[in-house]
């Protein structure tokens, strides 16, 4: 855009009168307050409202603690897999032309239109007790639904495209310009996947994996379907909140729950920090020659 | 591209290992859902998926999604039209916190509604006075799809506004348009397919969305119920045959969603291409 005063001079035709521009503002604030600040304060204030004594008394609890040992663990092995996952995907996609394409990155996207009780559900179908594979896992001793492997399974196919939905885009926006020549120079692939692919999609690939952990952690329908719900082993934190909560122990409950809502928060600042960041560096490019090409920023986008 | 495949290592191996654990972790999964279905007669499918119980849970789950998808189409296209041209106090502040609901667990954000809209919450005790009960009825499961679907309109539309050429609304108040004409015949029709698929998605996101909602919605049997709740009930009386059934149903649903969304970005990208 060019400099200020025409700028000020084009103003008149694209904006509207003060008072019109002021009740609009009210009004989105007023929505954003009451749909989205007042449910994450009520988390917290509920929480509180016996005192920080009965707060820090809910989380001490056994049950709470292995709660968010079993959390962090599914987390921990759920995430890395669709990291994994992620980058080759997006590798293959981004990088090359073939049939199919359009049908594969479809098949990517699929899991975030299943409903989560579905996702649950496949893997009961699959691995319960009359299931495809039911018969044959009794007959080995292995548990997987009721149990935590069925968890984990459950959180990797609702968490499934979030890093791959993140890369690809980003990755395809870049070209291959870059990777040819480093290949061409003597690189072997994987030194230029780490030197100069890696580098380029770090904020991307930063942002899903925190959007992948924040919905690994608080997953709740897909879980509560294959985890049996025995208490001390098989509950995650948000199943823990469904427990105290159905007891009546709404301290407790929220308790818990004010752990995931930070958890959301830490998320969100990370999320805004990196977008900042981002924002600065295609400055900073966009100052270089123009063959270095410019990505559009692919924080802002949707991956529910 | 075929020089870039000869080019760049690593093709076979990539593509190769998404689609396996493409197939193990969802293609064989949904797969066992469908060959469950088809060991059902025609006659226990229909009864299953057509019992009254369940075409109420249908009603409430599609309906409360198209209304909260509509709502969110709304003031989606209003929060996202103030971050995108207005500068304000908090404008930082909102535009992170919109993303809330993609970060908030579902579980909390359920039980965090209902301590508000409760008659004794922090809203609910306002509303109660004038007969407005908002909680443990199908009023708190718009609510709740609203808070979830809010994003993916917001998030559609914000890119979209931002892309927009200012030069075309100069244009059209030299030729004499009032504000309203410019917004109604020049703004809107170039975010409409933008908005069309946020729209999509937060009535697809509602459809299947369980944990915020079963907090809420007081659960009543016939009144307010909703689908995926049917299918943990049947799952929970062993009736893995129903269950299933209903699961299918809603599946297919997810599958023709899918396919519209993805229809609608294709027309939304084929119309930012045609802009000049």
């Amino acid at each position: 855009m060019s400099g200020a005063p025409q700028r000020h001079h084009a103003r008149a035709g694209t904006t509207e009168p003060a008072g019109v521009k002021w009740s609009l503002i009210g009004l989105a604030l007023g929505f954003v307050f009451l749909f989205l600040a007042l449910p994450l304060a009520a988390v917290f204030t509920e929480a509180l409202r016996k005192g920080g004594g009965a707060f820090v008394q809910a989380l001490q609890e056994p049950d709470a603690w292995s709660a968010i040992r079993l959390t962090l663990w599914v987390a921990a092995v759920a995430v890395p897999l669709n990291l994994v996952f992620g980058v080759c995907a997006a590798w293959a996609i981004a990088k090359y032309e073939f049939a199919g394409k359009a049908f594969l990155t479809t098949l990517v996207d699929l899991p975030f239109s299943v409903s989560p009780v579905v996702a649950g559900l496949v893997y009961v179908l699959m691995f319960g007790a009359q299931g495809w594979l039911g018969p044959w896992l009794q007959a080995h001793d292995i548990k997987i639904v009721f149990a935590i492997p069925g968890i984990i399974l459950a959180t990797v196919f609702v968490t499934f495209p979030f890093i791959a939905r993140e890369l690809i885009p980003l990755m395809q926006s870049q070209g291959t310009e870059e990777e040819q020549a480093a290949m061409v120079l003597g690189a072997t692939g994987l030194q230029t996947f780490w030197y100069v692919t890696l580098p380029n999609i770090r904020w991307g690939l930063i942002y899903g994996v925190i959007l992948c952990n924040a919905r690994a952690m608080g997953e709740f329908g897909a879980v509560s379907v294959v985890s049996g719900h025995i208490r001390g082993q098989t509950n995650t934190m948000p199943l823990h909140v469904e427990i105290l909560y159905n007891e009546y122990q709404s301290v407790a409950a929220f308790a818990v729950a004010s752990l995931l809502a930070l958890l959301a928060l830490v998320t969100l600042a990370i999320k805004s920090l990196m977008e900042w960041q981002f924002d600065r560096e295609r400055l900073a490019s966009a100052d270089l020659p123009p063959e270095r090409p410019t990505a559009a920023s692919p924080l802002n986008r949707v991956t529910p | 591209m075929s020089a870039s495949r000869r080019v760049l290592p690593g093709f076979n191996l990539t593509l190769g290992y998404t689609v396996f654990y493409l197939s193990l972790i969802v293609l064989i999964p949904l797969s066992a859902l469908f060959f469950k279905t088809f060991t059902l007669s025609w006659e226990q499918f229909v009864t299953a998926v057509t019992s009254p119980r369940v075409l109420a849970s249908y009603q409430l789950t599609f309906g409360a999604a198209f209304l909260a998808a509509l709502v969110n189409s709304v003031f989606g296209l209003l929060v996202a039209w103030v971050l995108v041209r207005y500068r304000f106090p908090g404008h930082k502040l909102v535009d992170a916190l919109v993303d809330l609901p993609f970060a908030l667990p579902t579980a909390v954000a359920g039980i965090s509604l209902t301590a508000l809209l409760a008659g004794n919450g922090w809203v609910g005790s306002l509303l109660e006075p004038y007969g407005i009960n908002l909680a443990f009825n199908r009023n708190g499961v718009v609510i709740a799809l609203i808070f979830i679907g809010l994003p993916f309109v917001v998030r559609t539309v914000q890119p979209v506004l931002e892309d927009a050429e200012q030069e075309l609304e100069e244009a059209a108040t030299c030729l004499g348009a009032t504000r309203w004409q410019t917004f109604y015949h020049v703004i809107f029709p170039s975010i409409a397919p933008a908005l069309l698929t946020g729209f999509a998605m937060a009535f697809a996101r509602g459809v299947g969305e369980y944990g915020s909602v079963i907090f809420i919605a007081g659960n009543m049997p016939m009144v307010s119920e909703i689908t995926p709740l049917i299918i943990i009930g049947k799952l929970e009386q062993y009736d893995y045959a129903g269950a299933t059934a209903v699961a299918t149903v809603m599946l297919l649903a997810s599958f023709a969603l899918l396919l519209l969304i993805n229809g609608l970005q294709s027309w939304q990208r084929q119309r930012a291409g045609a802009l000049p």
